[in-house]
Order: structure tokens, then sequence, then C-alpha cells
């Protein structure tokens, strides 16, 4: 009996890890590092050839993948001769990655000079009596790279923020009521297949005429970019969130018949924990629908941001150029991929999906 | 709002009257200016790199533009406060071709600085009509008379010949067509209703912005065009064309790039724009000082990506004062980029009355005008009081000896015949001028659907 115990014990403490690990095994998959778990597993001491395979599968095969890519890339690259030299491969691409990391930081050197240039202006003219006179204001340099891909992404969210407040609403009254949604519908139906491109000019005639102030809380090109992004990234939460409420079973709204429950508490109650997944879903979708747009917007519309940092390298046609925009490239690749991850994180979040 | 703030600050300080001579303080300290991704916007970039701006107490942010209609169009809702402009964008804009607004210029940046490219394949169909030297080099300048075999091989082809040039009122367009029309190729006219400047034309001219010039060029979509540098010498380096034709050629020596400016900011703005043209001054003179010894450094500092971004190798080529035509023919030319040089930076209203007298010949002026009308209006956008100002106090600081400024000049550079085809250029008689060239528009034709009335 007594030889028993420690057994025992163990092997609660055994389960109480492996419960442990499967519980935080949600969290890795929400953040792309799914192959820990299994790496967890094995070290924890579960069968070795199960992890074993899963490991393979979930990091293996995906590391090797990537190992393939840029050999194959880095040998057919320079194999493309361009007028502006070679197609950079992967050695040439991490090079220009570093200079921008480089440029980064001399412009902040340059950034520190001039305040310090303006530091001892104002004293000077404090020194004058001409206190008056004293201005702080920004750096007039060029933006750098990560103040661009900053741009973007503060463009982005506020796009889609906009886009959210518009579209769940409007979802969530087509899914309600059948009327609604056939008067949206057809309006959804044309709009939704619009390219941003189509939208840009508008949009930019009617932020100028519009939006007149010259030193507003907004830039007029961010504004110009951001709408862009809302009305194309409207229609997937548009109609993910109708088709959810549209779908929420039927007992629950009789229940909500039988508790003569008011339209608000119907839906905060109800109809928004029952169609949230959906909504998500419709989220995801229009966030990365969005990133796709901005670039594009940026690009044409020359406002600040990845998108410009594209067109004007590609307008400067130096040597290292196509570098530089592969380096666009992979940000703006990583940083979808990391967008996506944050919805899928929130989703997992606020619903109760079957994993929870 | 801002403009507000700062005529109340600047209002303020003028009654508290300091030894600083408060009055002299620029009304708009931050300043957003545009310019084109082209050498000769290395006035501006030189100015801020070199503190100059800051030293006349301006905040200047500069940045690249899409084109030169995004550019214009920029200064013209006030979203930038200045621009790089062409020099004939501003009498454009006045006199209401495009957009109309009253765009006027202290400034001009540089004289000459650019060249006319033409694909391999047209080079190769010119090249036997081009006497060679002794060194089996062909002899320049090049007539477009040249071009007539790779018109002819186009037109069997079924073929349009097209050429690309910036913007229809800029330089280039009205070099490319005096340097066509010159050799008895007909570029095409403009009517009231139909601006795409092909009517009758033998050579298609057409847009593209100066950047995307090569891109467009290798694609095969134009066989040639007329643009600033780095672009022709980007296409010798990328092994895609030959320049054939520099405006020193064509023709030398008028105002190339100014500093476009609202004629109303201009207005109520005094200090400002005096203060910015004093540091473009500073910054010319610097360009061209000691016989351009300071241009390898001014390459370095417009090849940064945020300004013209080319390989400094390419940039090199253009302004350091020589010019590469083919591969490895590498020929002198000092002038081809003048920043300070022959009084450059004056705005001589004959110079605007030359793109005036090139707008009524090619039919962007409809209709005949005076001489008094064309000069009046050269006189309205190219201000030279405002730009003897500047220069008058860079003298008075003892920054700029008086003798680099040709002070009370009445704005008429003397009669020239250096053009390709040497007919005289007399900027006091454009109209006798506009009749002794040899294609275009004289008197009071006009043209009429696909015709040349009067």
């Amino acid at each position: 009996m007594t030889a028993i115990e420690p057994t025992q014990r163990y092997s609660e403490r055994r389960a109480r890890l492996f419960t442990r690990i499967n519980k935080l095994d949600g969290w890795f998959q929400v953040l792309g590092l799914s192959f820990v778990t299994p790496l967890l597993r094995a070290i924890a001491g579960d069968n070795p050839k199960a992890q074993a395979k899963q490991i393979w599968q979930l990091l293996g095969v995906p590391v090797l993948a990537i190992i393939g890519f840029v050999l194959l890339w880095g040998n057919l690259a320079p194999r493309v001769d361009t007028s502006l030299g070679a197609i950079p491969g992967p050695a040439q691409v991490v090079e220009q990655a570093v200079v921008l990391h480089s440029e980064h930081v001399a412009e902040q050197v340059r950034k520190a000079e001039f305040l310090n240039r303006q530091a001892t202006r104002n004293a000077e003219l404090i020194a004058a009596g001409q206190a008056d006179r004293v201005r702080e204001r920004p750096y007039t340099g060029s933006p750098t790279y990560y103040a661009q891909i900053w741009t973007s992404v503060k463009t982005v969210f506020f796009g889609f923020l906009v886009a959210t407040m518009v579209a769940v609403p409007l979802g969530i009254a087509a899914g309600l009521s059948p009327t609604t949604n056939a008067a949206l519908n057809p309006l959804i139906q044309i709009f939704k297949p619009v390219s941003p491109l189509a939208w840009l000019p508008i949009v930019t005639m009617v932020v100028s005429a519009v939006y007149v102030t010259q030193d507003g809380m907004f830039s007029r090109s961010f504004l110009t970019s951001a709408i862009t992004v809302t009305l194309c990234s409207l229609w997937p939460t548009l109609i993910n969130t109708a088709l959810g409420v549209a779908s929420i079973d039927r007992d629950l709204i009789s229940v909500s018949r039988v508790l003569k429950l008011n339209t608000w508490t119907k839906i905060t109650r109800l109809v928004l924990p029952s169609a949230l997944p959906l909504i998500f879903t419709g989220l995801r979708l229009s966030l990365g629908v969005g990133w796709m747009v901005l670039i594009a917007a940026e690009m044409l519309a020359q406002n600040p941001g990845l998108g410009k940092f594209v067109w004007d390298e590609f307008q400067n046609g130096s040597s290292t150029s196509l570098a530089k925009i592969m380096v666009a490239v992979f940000t703006i690749g990583i940083i979808g991929f990391l967008l996506d991850r944050l919805m899928y994180a929130l989703q997992s979040l606020f619903t109760y999906s079957n994993n929870r | 709002m801002i403009r507000k703030l700062f005529a109340t600050t600047s209002f303020i300080a003028a009654l508290s009257a300091t030894a600083l001579q408060a009055d002299t303080f620029p009304e708009v300290e931050d300043l957003t200016l545009g310019f084109i991704k082209l050498t000769d916007m290395a006035p501006l970039a030189v100015a801020y790199e070199r503190g100059y701006f800051e030293d006349e107490g301006l905040f200047v942010t500069l940045e690249a533009q899409a084109n030169w209609k995004v550019l214009l169009d920029g200064v013209i809702d006030g979203n930038l406060h200045g621009a790089h402009m062409l020099a004939g964008q501003p009498l454009a804009a006045t006199i209401g071709f495009g957009t109309e607004a009253h765009i006027v210029t202290p400034f001009v940046m540089d004289l000459n600085g650019n060249a006319t490219t033409v694909s391999n394949e047209v080079w190769d169909l010119m090249r036997p009509a081009i006497p060679s030297d002794a060194e089996g080099k062909p002899v320049h300048p090049i007539s477009a008379e040249a071009l007539r075999p790779a018109l002819s091989a186009f037109a069997d082809q079924g073929r349009p010949f097209n050429m690309g040039m910036v913007f229809p009122v800029s330089t280039h367009n009205f070099e490319l067509r005096y340097w066509l029309a010159a050799g008895g190729i007909h570029p095409g006219f403009y009517s009231a209703d139909n601006i795409t400047g092909q009517i009758n034309a033998e050579a298609m001219l057409s847009v593209t912005p100066p950047p995307q010039m090569p891109a467009t060029l290798e694609a095969g979509t134009i066989s040639g065009y007329t643009v600033g540098e780095p672009w022709n010498q980007q296409a010798v380096a990328m092994g895609i064309g030959v320049p054939v034709a520099t405006d020193l050629d064509i023709f030398p020596m008028r105002a190339e790039k100014v500093l476009g400016l609202r004629a109303d900011f201009a207005a109520e703005n005094p200090n400002t724009v005096r203060a910015l043209t004093r540091a473009l001054i500073r910054a010319a003179l610097w360009l061209d000082e000691n016989d351009n010894a300071n241009r390898e450094e001014a390459v370095q500092i417009i090849s940064s990506p945020n300004y013209v971004g080319a390989d400094p190798a390419v940039l090199r080529k253009s302004m350091t004062g020589t010019f590469e035509y083919e591969q490895g023919d590498v020929r002198p030319a000092p002038d081809f980029n003048v920043f300070f040089r022959y009084n450059a930076n004056y705005p001589f209203a004959s110079d605007a009355v030359w793109y005036l007298t090139q707008m009524r010949r090619w039919g962007q002026i409809t209709d005949a005008q005076t001489d008094e009308w064309f000069i009046e209006k050269a006189r309205s956008v190219f201000l030279s009081d405002l730009f003897e100002d500047a220069a008058q106090s860079l003298v008075d600081d003892g920054l700029v000896p008086a003798d680099a400024f040709p002070f009370g000049h009445d704005g008429f550079r003397p009669v020239a015949d250096h053009a390709i085809d040497a007919v005289p250029f007399d900027g006091r008689a454009p109209n006798a001028y506009i009749d002794s060239l040899p294609i275009g528009l004289k008197g009071n034709q006009v043209v009429v659907g696909n015709e040349v009335q009067g």
C-alpha cells in the first residue's frame, strides 16, 4: 500500500501538469506557436513518439518549407536581370533591412541635434526678452522606416474602427429585421466588390472639400487613407454580423418573448453573445482587407505610410531600391499576420466557442 | 488659423520692439515645400541640410510629390506652402491653361538640366543619318532630322511614334517640340477643345512622370523622352536608351525650375518670402561656388532616399560637369546644371515671355495676344523685385558680394540666337519671334478641329 502512494502522487502531479499544458495550448495557438505544446509534452514525459510526430508536423515542416523557400529564392533571384540590376536575394534584403534601421538611428541623431538647436534658440529668445516667440516644434526631417510603419498601422486601425462602428449596428439591424436586410442587401452587393482605387479619387475630393481646416486634429492624407480603408473593410463585418444575428437559435428568441425582454436587453443578452463568433470572423476578414487596401491607397495617393515608401523607392530607381521594396513586402506581410493573430486572440477572449 | 496666430504673435513682437528688429521675422515659420525627384531640387535639399532655412528662422518640411499635377494642386489648395515648379507652371496657372490660380515666383532654381533620350531601337535607326567625327563618335548637336528614318520605319510597321515629356507646360514639352520642329518634324497642336497636343502630330507626345520615364521607355510604351536628370543618365546606366540632345543644344540658358508660391501667400507674408529666397540664394551659391567644388557633396546629399534617391554614380554624371551619351561617350558639360552662375536665380521676364511664346506657338494659348499682354503676364509672375529685395538684404549682411546680382535689370536678356535653329529671340517682341519660327501657329491663326485657320 505504502509503495503505491508516491506513484499515485506522481501521476496526480503529472495529470495536473498536462492539464496546465493543455490550458496553455489555447494561448500558443492564438500566438501562432502551436508547436510549443508537443514540445512541452515531450519534455514532461508524454509518449515521445507521438509528440515527435506532432513536432515534426507543427515545427519541422514549416521550418523546412521556409528554408526551402529561401534557398529557392536565393538561387533563382540573381538569374532575373532587371534594369535596376538582378532581383535581390535574401542576403541583400537583410542588408537593406539593416540599412533602413541604421538610417533610422542616424535620423534620431539628427532629430536630437534639431531639438538641441531649438532649445538653444529658445533660450536665446528668452534671454533677449522675446519669450512670446518661443516655439516647440516637432522635428521637420523625413520620416524613417519605423515612422512609416507606425503611420500605416495607425491609419488602418482608425479606418477599421470606423468601419466596425458602422458595420456592427447595421449588421445587427439587418439580422434582426428581414425588411432592413432586404433594403441593405442590394447596396451591399453593389459596393462590396468595388476596388479601393475606385473609391480613392472620390474620397480625396470629398475630404479636401469638406475638411478645409489646415490645422485640424488629423491631416487630410490620413483621413483620405483611413476613409478608403473604412469603405472597403466595412463589408465582411456587415455581412457576417447580419448572418450571425439572423442564425440565432429560434428557441432563444422565443424565450426572450416569454420573458418580455426589451430590444436592448435582447440584443445585449441574447443576440450579441450568440452572434459574436461570426462577428469576430467578419472583423478578422475586415482588418485583413483594410490592411491590403491601405497599402494600395497610400501608394496611389502618396499618403505617408508603407505604401508611399514602396512607391518612393520604386521612383528612386537606385540599385538598392528593389531590396528595400522587398523589405517592405516582408514587413507588410508580417504586420498583416500579426494583425490577424491579434483579432484571433480577441476572438478567443470574447467568445464562448466549443474549445473553451 | 495658423497664419492668423503668427500674424498676431509677430504683431505682439513688433509692439515689444526690441533690438531684434521684430518686424523682419517671417510671418509663417513652419513651411511645407513640395518637390519632384530631380537633381534640380538640389537648392531645397542643400538649404535644408546646410541649415540655411533654420538660419532664416524657417522650419521647412520637404515632401516628394508623385507628379507635377499633384504638386501644383498641392500649392493651389494650400497643402503645400510652395514648391519646386516647372517655370511654365506658374505662367500657365496664371493665364488659366489647366487649373487657374495666380502663382508667382521670386526665385529661379536653375538653368538648363534637361536632355532628350531615345530608345536603343530608335538610336540604331537614327545613327546612320548622323555624321561621325574623326574618332567615330556622332557629331553634336544632333538634329531631329536624323529621326526621320525612325519615323518612316515606325509608320511602315503601323506603330505610332510615342514620346514622353513630363507636363503639358513643362520646359521638356517645349524643348522637345522645339527640337522636333527645328528638324522639320511636327510635334502636334493643342486647341481649345483638344488638349492632348497631338493634332497633326508626327510624333505623339504624352505625359509620363519623370521617375517613371526609364521604366516606360523600357516597356516600349514610349520610344523617347525629354526629362531632367538623373533620368537620362539612368537610361544610359541601365543600357536602355541614348541621350541625343541636351537643352544646351536646343535652347540654352533659360529658367528651368522656379520656386512657385501662391500670389496671395507671397503678398501676405513678405518676410517669409524674403527669408525663403535668401536661404535658396545661399544654397544656389554654395552649389556653384569655386567652380562646382561642392557638387560632389551635393550629390551625396540628394542621393539620400528622401530626396532624389538615385545612385550617386548616376547623379554624379550630370551634377559634376560631364554628360554621358552612349555608354562610354562622356563629354564635358560644365553648364549642364547651372544653379547660380550667369545670374541664374534672377527671374528674367524675357524667360517667361519665351515660355508664353511657346504656349502660343503650339496652341495652348489659343488666340493671338499683343506684345504688351505677353510682357505684362510675364512680369506678373516672375517677380524680380522680390528677388532683388532678398538679394539686397544678403548683400547688406555681407553674405554675398553685390556684383553677384544684376540689380535694377529691366528683365530682358540680350537678344540671343544660340538656339539649335539659330532663330534669334527678343523678349521685347514676342509676336515677331513667334512669326519667325518654322512650324507653329503664327499671327491670328487658330486651330479648329484638325485644321489651322487664319
